[in-house]
């Protein structure tokens, strides 16, 4: 059996009222109040495609053995770099093998991330592989009062792939491939350029979905009304309807588009709502997911009775109920860098990101790979080549990973010197539980919360993006536990 | 076996600029006037000079690399000189060099010069570090300013001895009241305005718990000291002679950072001190210690320091502080010519303008500020963050006294 061994989801916590769109930018565009329901996600400042996907896949491999992982795949149309393999950041993270994995981007399209789903089916279905985490994450900017900027959120889904503990068996899926230009982006260019509404929404998504999904039921033999979940995107609330009634699936069964919650993530939105169904569901339901852009990708999954007892990680249920308003439509449109604002002469410092220290210490910058004295035991982190505890002076260290512990604060400020995006910037001291201490920058918070003693849990996040060479450094960052 | 430089070394003259926003002056004016202060208080012949050390923090954006920048402004005729760098405890490094210098019997006559131009830059505060962290440390560490990486101590420090934060602040805001009290008495500090409390409490945020006057003055300028051996300095016809008792430095190892602190002390400054009055052969530095000029960068740092010198007990800065036994009329007066926070902070020059002060008081030349029959004198550096830094402590006193 093949299918899906474990799951996780990421919504970042912000969350923007689509009245507060409205009330600053519904002059400019009245139209938009045509949408105005619920909130959408939107990813922190120091987040973007791949430290969403990092989240998403951390919380899908807890518990899950990350050194059995033979293949990497992230889906995103929003990945940070155009040639430097952006799925590669991600296994880094995960501090996943290197040899005798092959690790791929999936992208250029808003299905890519059931393309990569299926590609991963595939390739365990050949032998080939064992074990495959997918990954799908979209941060995407839209200009100020549009539609898409109505509609899109931000979000990650992670699936792992394997044969054993199969909590979801794969049906076999069914594609489409057409090129329909519902919108695109060039190369180089920051936006979507969108053709008409209502050709998108009757043309696009109204016969696109229902003509694969009816070559899926074919292909399988498999009645819609075999299916406990019909999951498919459509950010047109109505036409998200229309689409159930064309297809003959009951409406009670077919998951609803997250307009409300979180928005449309993108490449991730198909993956978002699996994960979302699958937190739901009971061994023996049958599930159906499609991605739609430039065709129409369908997969079926039928739920096992290992489903009962998986312990479900945060997920996108967990995400989604962690969440934080954010009123302030200048921060998000600033977080986003759509409005200029100024850092001062201290935020011009620029130096460029030396790749030869970046490859010596991928373990610890990537992974928050510390080390453990071998003679002592003290787990310390940076790693060097002396332990760090007094009169020890062991030089013979194993590898100790930071990034799945938790610790506590032992020291903080927030400083409204330091240039930041979203001052004052806040970091201080972290003693982990079990050993090692180190001073990390702190996000997701807010000063007036945190307290000495506070625990902590790691984050990867994006630490500098240098506009001038274009390259985007990452590290882990400390999340205080607010609620506890 | 090391005997420490304990009376071995007298300053036959010292100069110091004016500390402030010196618009006008470039770092090679400011060299000039710091030397030809300490050549005309030396009384000796510029020849004299056999070597010089030379202190400069931030030389990217200010004076340049290497030693030539004092051997040029000064016109030094072809001797050594060895540039020194050590952050805020450069000036004290210079000295030392110096010091070492003459106390190695190597040569007679030796300069320690500490310059810093930080005005240049075209923002307030100190400059930016990232480009001089390294190149693995700009791949994580957080992007700390000097007054977050020093206000990260007060949430500690409150957590350590369970004082609330308000008494802290309380004691912080004090620290920045007397100092700049000290500094309307000294014509030569930054900032000379005396300040209420209730502008220190109110002033604008910095750096949690940090507000603008719990921060030093950051400035330009310049101090120096001409340094030779007690017979030597007798010989050319000094007679009350202030002498070098302790020079002591310590460093960060990591631990602080990576093993085990509780942050609420400096490592390196308790340790520093420690020796320090061993080498002066001073057992009680509560009584002993007549007047002390410490690295005040923040006013928490202060506050934390009296602890680390072993004058305060541990957890009674604060009461010390606010009883006002550190102020200019307490038993152990601390900041008595302003200290960083209103003389000013031209980083490579503040451990020299330290002992500068401290000559002064033992010599009873301090005019308005002068403190009684002051014995021995402290001076302390902390250069780097309180997660790693560098101590440097000296002591001075009369000589045979």
């Amino acid at each position: 059996m093949i299918g899906i061994t474990s799951y996780g989801g990421y919504i970042p916590r912000l969350r923007l009222s689509r009245m507060v769109i409205i009330q600053n930018m519904a002059w400019y565009f009245p139209v938009i109040m045509a949408v105005s329901q619920g909130e959408k996600s939107v990813a922190n400042w120091d987040e973007d495609a791949v430290s969403m996907a990092v989240a998403a896949a951390w919380d899908c491999m807890t518990g899950q053995d990350r050194q059995r992982l033979d293949a990497v795949y992230l889906a995103s149309t929003t990945l940070p770099f155009a040639d430097r393999l952006n799925a590669g950041i991600l296994a880094a993270a995960l501090n996943a093998p290197e040899e005798g994995v092959v690790n791929a981007d999936f992208g250029s399209c808003q299905k890519a991330g059931t393309t990569a789903a299926i590609t991963a089916l595939e390739a365990l279905a050949s032998g080939q592989k064992q074990s495959i985490l997918v990954a799908a994450s979209d941060q995407r900017r839209a200009k100020l009062a549009t539609m898409q900027e109505m509609f899109i959120g931000d979000g990650a889904a992670a699936l792992l792939m394997g044969k054993e503990d199969v909590i979801a068996s794969y049906l076999g899926s069914h594609s489409i491939n057409c090129d329909f230009i519902d919108h695109y982006k060039g190369c180089g260019h920051a936006y979507d350029y969108n053709w008409e509404e209502r050709w998108v929404r009757d043309e696009g998504y109204g016969k696109i979905i229902p003509q694969a999904i009816a070559g899926f039921l074919k292909k399988t033999g498999l009645s819609i009304k075999d299916f406990a979940r019909v999951i498919y995107p459509c950010y047109f609330s109505g036409t998200h309807k229309a689409i159930a009634k064309t297809i003959g699936a009951d409406p009670a069964v077919v998951h609803g588009n997250l307009h409300e919650v979180c928005g449309d993530t993108g490449t991730a939105h198909s993956l978002v709502m699996l994960v979302s169904a699958l937190e739901d569901a009971q061994p023996g339901d049958k599930l159906l997911v499609a991605g739609f852009g430039q065709g129409c990708d369908v997969l079926g999954f039928e739920a096992t009775d290992k489903l009962a007892a998986f312990k479900g990680p945060r997920g996108i249920k967990g995400s989604l109920s962690q969440r934080v308003e954010m009123p302030n439509y200048q921060k998000f449109a600033k977080f986003r860098d759509l409005i200029t604002a100024d850092l001062g002469i201290r935020g011009e410092a620029n130096p460029n990101t030396s790749l030869t220290a970046l490859w010596r210490r991928k373990k610890m910058i990537l992974a928050l790979a510390g080390c453990k004295c071998r003679k002592c035991g003290t787990a310390q982190f940076p790693p060097l080549p002396v332990c760090v505890k007094p009169e020890c002076l062991g030089k013979e260290f194993d590898e100790y990973e930071f990034a799945d512990k938790q610790g506590s604060i032992l020291m903080f400020t927030g400083d409204l010197l330091s240039p930041s995006v979203d001052p004052p910037a806040v970091y201080g001291m972290v003693a982990f539980d079990g050993g090692g201490r180190t001073m990390l920058d702190f996000t997701d918070c807010n000063l007036n919360q945190i307290t000495v003693g506070m625990k902590v849990k790691m984050s990867f996040r994006r630490r500098y993006a240098d506009q001038m060479r274009g390259f985007t450094g990452y590290f882990w960052k400390a999340v205080p536990q607010i609620e506890g | 076996m090391a005997s420490g430089i304990r009376d071995k070394v007298a300053i036959l003259g010292m100069g110091c600029t004016r500390f402030g926003e010196r618009w006008n002056e470039g770092p090679e004016d400011l060299m000039v006037e710091a030397f030809d202060e300490a050549l005309a208080d030396a009384g000796i012949e510029r020849s004299l000079i056999q070597a010089a050390w030379f202190g400069s923090c931030f030389d990217d954006v200010n004076v340049g690399k290497s030693a030539l920048p004092l051997s040029l402004s000064l016109r030094l005729p072809n001797i050594a000189v060895t540039r020194v760098e050590n952050f805020c405890a450069s000036g004290t490094e210079a000295f030392r060099g110096a010091v070492y210098a003459v106390a190695s019997g190597a040569y007679d006559v030796v300069l320690a010069l500490g310059a810093e131009k930080l005005k240049d830059i075209g923002y307030g505060g100190l400059p930016e570090f990232s480009s001089a962290m390294g190149t693995l440390n700009y791949l994580w560490f957080p992007n700390v300013t000097a007054p977050g990486s020093f206000a990260m101590l007060a949430s500690s420090y409150s957590a350590r001895y369970n004082i609330p934060m308000d008494e802290i602040k309380r004691a912080m805001t004090h620290i920045s009241v007397k100092s700049h009290a000290n500094g309307t008495k000294n014509p030569k500090a930054h900032l000379r305005k005396a300040v209420s409390d209730d502008q220190v409490m109110n002033a604008p945020m910095i750096a949690y718990p940090l507000g603008l006057f719990d921060c030093c003055g950051v400035s330009d300028g310049a101090a120096c000291a001409i340094v030779t051996t007690p017979e030597i300095a007798k010989s050319l016809g000094k007679k009350d002679l202030v002498t070098v008792k302790a020079l002591q430095l310590a460093l960060s190892n990591g631990t602080e950072l990576a093993y085990d602190w509780d942050g609420a002390h400096f490592v390196t400054t308790t340790k520093a001190s420690t020796e320090a009055y061993k080498e002066a052969g001073v057992t009680d530095p509560r009584q002993e210690i007549s007047m002390m000029e410490v690295h005040d960068c923040f006013s928490i740092t202060e506050l934390i320091t009296m602890e680390d010198l072993h004058i305060s007990k541990r957890g009674q800065g604060p009461k010390d502080i606010l009883d006002g036994f550190y102020d200019a009329d307490g038993q152990v007066p601390c900041q008595i010519d302003g200290g960083l926070k209103c003389f000013g902070h031209p980083i490579g020059a503040s451990g020299i303008r330290m002992v500068y002060e401290m000559y002064l008081q033992l010599l009873g030349r301090a005019g308005e500020r002068q403190l009684k029959d002051p014995r021995l004198g402290l001076t302390h550096n902390l250069g780097g963050l309180p997660i790693m830094n560098v101590c440097s402590i000296a002591i001075l006193g009369k000589y045979c006294a």
